[in-house]
């Protein structure tokens, strides 16, 4: 019994509630800040992984990165309509009736594989990972730098005005 | 906590995602969904690399991240782009390509 366990339940009590929030909020702007908290509730969940690199990572890119992006989007599309986006929801119902069939399908799938041991932790990981990146998934680094340069660019065309 | 803990507490996050994009008529709200489910296999990734002490998964979620903020990026451009056009997000309203 180490502080593990009521951490996690804490972090996954505040995970699955900002979660809820996203989907159930009825202003956009709202969900975009519980998709914030989410995000950052999940770098917790890195960090009891034994992941301080991804936690960092989750917060730089995804707390950070997205959120400011779908904030922008949510700013322009506003402005732009020149009134307040209402986020209405249909088919609430048939919704959670799937949503709960896929979770109930993946409990079933996850209770019938055998329990883990956690084995101990060997070495330190971030430097495992960048040792990793530029041996043997170099390839894959550069794929991925052609990647983002090509989502920037393909974003800046989609959104460029006519003129 | 066993790894039976974490993957449940994804497949509950991935399910809510799943709500989200199956509800949401707005389509950033759509988006966010999206991201609640690309989130939740993260975690799984980290979990199964923890408890089989193999890089390889960690690697992976470093990957997938990047690879979801340029998707963000884009959506969210396209979304823009829709605007500008239509003066309107809602997935429902967008059905120029119904038959």
């Amino acid at each position: 019994m180490t502080l593990e366990t009521p951490a996690f339940w804490l972090v996954a009590v505040l995970l699955v509630g900002a979660s809820l929030g996203v989907v159930l909020t009825p202003n956009l702007f709202h969900a975009v800040l519980f998709l914030a908290a989410a995000l950052v509730a999940t770098a917790a969940v890195f960090l009891l992984l034994d992941s301080a690199f991804l936690m960092g990572v989750q917060l730089l890119l995804y707390a950070g990165g997205v959120v400011t992006i779908v904030v922008f989007a949510i700013m322009l599309t506003e402005r732009l309509v020149g009134q307040r986006i209402t986020q209405a929801s249909r088919g609430l119902a048939n919704g959670a009736v799937v949503a709960a069939a896929v979770f109930v399908g993946a409990l079933g799938v996850l209770m019938e594989t055998p329990p883990a041991a956690r084995p101990p932790l060997t070495g330190d990981a971030t430097e495992a990972i960048g040792r990793a990146l530029v041996g043997p998934f170099a390839v894959p680094l550069e794929l991925l730098a052609v990647l983002l340069v090509a989502a920037l660019l393909g974003a800046v065309y989609l959104a460029r005005t006519d003129d | 906590m066993p790894l039976q803990a974490y993957l449940t507490l994804a497949a509950l996050v991935f399910a809510i995602g799943l709500f989200g994009v199956l509800t949401r008529r707005n389509a950033i709200g759509i988006l966010l969904g999206i991201e609640l489910m690309l989130n939740a296999v993260n975690i799984n990734l980290v979990a199964f690399a923890r408890f089989r002490g193999d890089l390889a998964g960690l690697i992976f979620t470093l990957f997938t991240i990047a690879i979801t903020v340029a998707e963000v990026a884009v959506g969210l451009a396209i979304v823009i782009a829709i605007f500008r056009v239509r003066r309107t997000i809602e997935a429902d309203r967008l059905d120029l390509l119904r038959g």
